[in-house]
């Protein structure tokens, strides 16, 4: 406070502090422009462009108001087959993900010593960093006709092939670090105090498991479905590689704008997954998932 | 010590270590029951891991734990007839005040009714009626620490183990709550195993103290005992503030080997008239040094004094009389005590303590 600098960069410095809402504003401004245009903006877009429809003769997009995609959508059995079974298949790898991560998770925050605690977060964290093309073809080779699996099951034709149920196998397998990471951060947060004087007072392991350690888990493992659930539902992909000839949500959307060239069309069909997540998320709000994010 | 044939609790050459580190080396103990009964330590000391080795929650690397009688040293903290307030107070976050007392119950399989007229009694007895539906985040520390105590009592444990529950509480409160965990301590008549680094806190609510050092029990005994009769200088130290002499100084101070303590409040301090001999006390041993330091606390005033004949004394001084400070910084003043209140400390341990 001896010496009092005076410059530019002090004076604007000292305008800044203030005028504390230009400060923000300033701050923010960059961010928010990126969230409303380029996010909020093509959700819109998204929105918008489900009500037109694509002339037929010339391929030309009709900028018209008009309820035929939603129509075609709901009245065509095979839109709702495809969408139940988009449904299966995420509630299956979320389920999936659940059972294998608790326990996991469990290991890992509560029983492991803290130094084999960072290389199993390291582990988990690992194959999120090669690429999901590579990882998907891997699990292809592994199930295919009298591949590993099938020898390890003892013959062709033992193990699973390509079809729904490898598809659920491979996104449970590329999801399981979602789910795993806020549980374990849940768990960790969970004070080993809490898991003592459950013991203290006369609970053994199950009980202490069931009435101290899942209650206070149900909001970690609602924000580990968030991401399981939504990136199953908008998987394309991994249903191509190993799914056979079975189709998903995200197959339709794909062949909409490739194939078909029906855009309006595909945005239809691309607002059915986002309904399901807005209302899973209003479901779980209440359960604090989000804060747990 | 403790008259009665079986005593609540039996530690016999308790150890713990983990990895390389001692934390408790060879604790022999016997804690009567219905007996208050504190372990009084610096952190580190080994008095908490002690508690949670008696708690079920250790399990000892050499020696045994007997409870009422019985060999527990193996048994999980579920088997054992003790139950535990912990430091954070450790209540369940989703249950509600009344599912966090009714736990301990619900999990040994007493009925909803009983369970119910249990709890309520339980948070009556530490003065939380009404509050039963709120959860433990609405409410203050105070208020959660007697949720933690009802959720012990209400199981009627033999045994009750209290590792530092005061810690987290401020000064009024605190003494608050030592005035009333010794009232219900006195009501239930269940033995209290109290783990505190606080002296004031062992001494005015124990009926024993252990006071730990370094993983090992330096003295047992009454608050009076500990505090009149420290067994070693660490506990002079510890156990209150202490001025403790030793070797040279103890030879030049006192005329006499060894290693001794005086408590700053038996020294009394009198301006220096030059005459040798004309102290305040009547057979009193009177020494000559200079005021370095004058530290007033409210209730008492703070002396620190250098001795002419070497090493320094700490006297305190009750703020009888409002006024003038009985000495200023570089008085020449006289120390003077009663012989009686020299103690000669054992020379197991050798360091000097000034806490």
């Amino acid at each position: 406070m001896s010496t009092v600098v005076t410059g530019p960069g002090r004076k604007a410095g000292s305008f800044l502090h203030r005028h504390p809402g230009l400060r923000l504003a300033g701050f923010l401004s960059a961010p928010l422009l990126w969230l409303v245009v380029a996010y909020l903006g093509a959700l819109a877009v998204l929105l918008i462009s489900a009500f037109w429809t694509v002339d037929g003769f010339t391929g030309e997009t009709v900028r018209a108001f008009s309820l035929t995609n939603f129509q075609t959508l709901f009245s065509e059995e095979v839109y709702r087959n495809v969408t139940l079974r988009s449904l299966g298949v995420a509630t299956a790898v979320t389920v999936i993900c659940m059972l294998i991560a608790v326990p996991m998770a469990f290991f890992m925050a509560k029983v492991a010593s803290p130094r084999s605690r960072h290389w199993l977060v390291i582990a988990i964290l690992t194959p999120l960093w090669a690429s999901y093309l590579v990882k998907a073809y891997a699990w292809r080779i592994l199930l295919a006709n009298g591949g590993p699996v099938d020898s390890l099951l003892g013959g062709p034709g033992n193990g699973p092939g390509y079809g729904l149920v490898a598809t659920v196998i491979v996104l449970s397998y590329l999801w399981l670090p979602y789910m795993i990471l806020p549980i374990y951060a849940g768990l960790e947060r969970l004070p080993d105090s809490l898991l003592e004087a459950s013991a203290d007072l006369g609970a053994r392991a199950g009980r202490t498991f069931r009435s101290v350690v899942l209650p206070t888990l149900i909001p970690s493992v609602f924000a580990g479905s968030i991401f399981t659930f939504s990136l199953s539902l908008g998987d394309y992909i991994t249903v191509q590689i190993v799914g056979g000839k079975s189709q998903l949500i995200g197959n339709l959307v794909y062949a909409n704008i490739g194939a078909a060239n029906n855009l309006p069309f595909a945005a239809a069909i691309a607002t059915v997954p986002v309904l399901i997540m807005v209302i899973y998320l209003l479901a779980v709000r209440r359960s604090g998932a989000l804060e747990e994010l | 010590m403790t008259d009665s044939p079986t005593p609540a609790i039996r530690l016999t050459g308790l150890r713990k270590s983990f990895g390389a580190v001692a934390a408790v080396t060879g604790v022999d103990l016997e804690i009567g029951d219905g007996e208050f009964f504190s372990m009084l330590g610096p952190s580190g000391s080994g008095k908490t891991t002690v508690l949670r080795m008696i708690a079920g929650f250790e399990l000892p690397t050499a020696g045994t734990v007997h409870l009422g009688g019985r060999d527990v040293t193996r048994l999980a903290p579920f088997e054992r007839d003790v139950n535990t307030v912990f430091q954070d107070y450790a209540l369940f976050p989703h249950m509600t005040v009344r599912e966090n007392v009714e736990y301990g119950l619900k999990v040994r399989g007493v009925g909803r009714s009983a369970r119910r007229a249990r709890a309520a009694e339980a948070l009556a007895s530490v003065r939380l009626d009404g509050f039963g539906d709120r959860r433990p985040s609405a409410m203050s520390g105070g208020q959660r620490q007697r949720v933690a105590l009802a959720r012990a009592l209400v199981n009627r444990p033999r045994v009750l183990l209290l590792d530092e529950p005061l810690g987290a509480l401020d000064l009024k409160l605190r003494e608050q709550m030592q005035v009333e965990l010794k009232a219900i301590q006195r009501e239930v008549g269940i033995t209290f195993v109290f783990v505190t680094h606080d002296q004031d806190e062992a001494l005015t609510m124990s009926d024993r103290v252990a006071v730990f050092e370094s993983g090992r029990i330096a003295q047992v005994g009454t608050p009076a005992e500990v505090y009149e009769r420290p067994a070693s200088s660490f506990v002079a130290g510890f156990v209150g503030t202490s001025n403790v002499f030793t070797g040279e100084v103890a030879r030049g101070l006192l005329g006499r080997d060894g290693t001794f303590s005086i408590r700053p409040e038996k020294i009394d301090l009198s301006p220096d008239s030059g005459v040798p001999g004309a102290v305040g006390l009547p057979g009193a041993v009177g020494l000559p040094g200079v005021v370095a330091e004058v530290v007033y606390a409210g209730p008492v005033t703070r002396y620190v004094i250098d001795l002419d004949a070497g090493s320094r004394a700490v006297v305190v001084a009750q703020n009888r009389h409002h006024g003038a400070p009985l000495a200023a910084r570089g008085d020449h003043v006289r120390l003077s005590w009663h012989d009686e209140h020299v103690v000669e400390i054992p020379t197991s341990s050798k360091e000097t303590a000034d806490a």
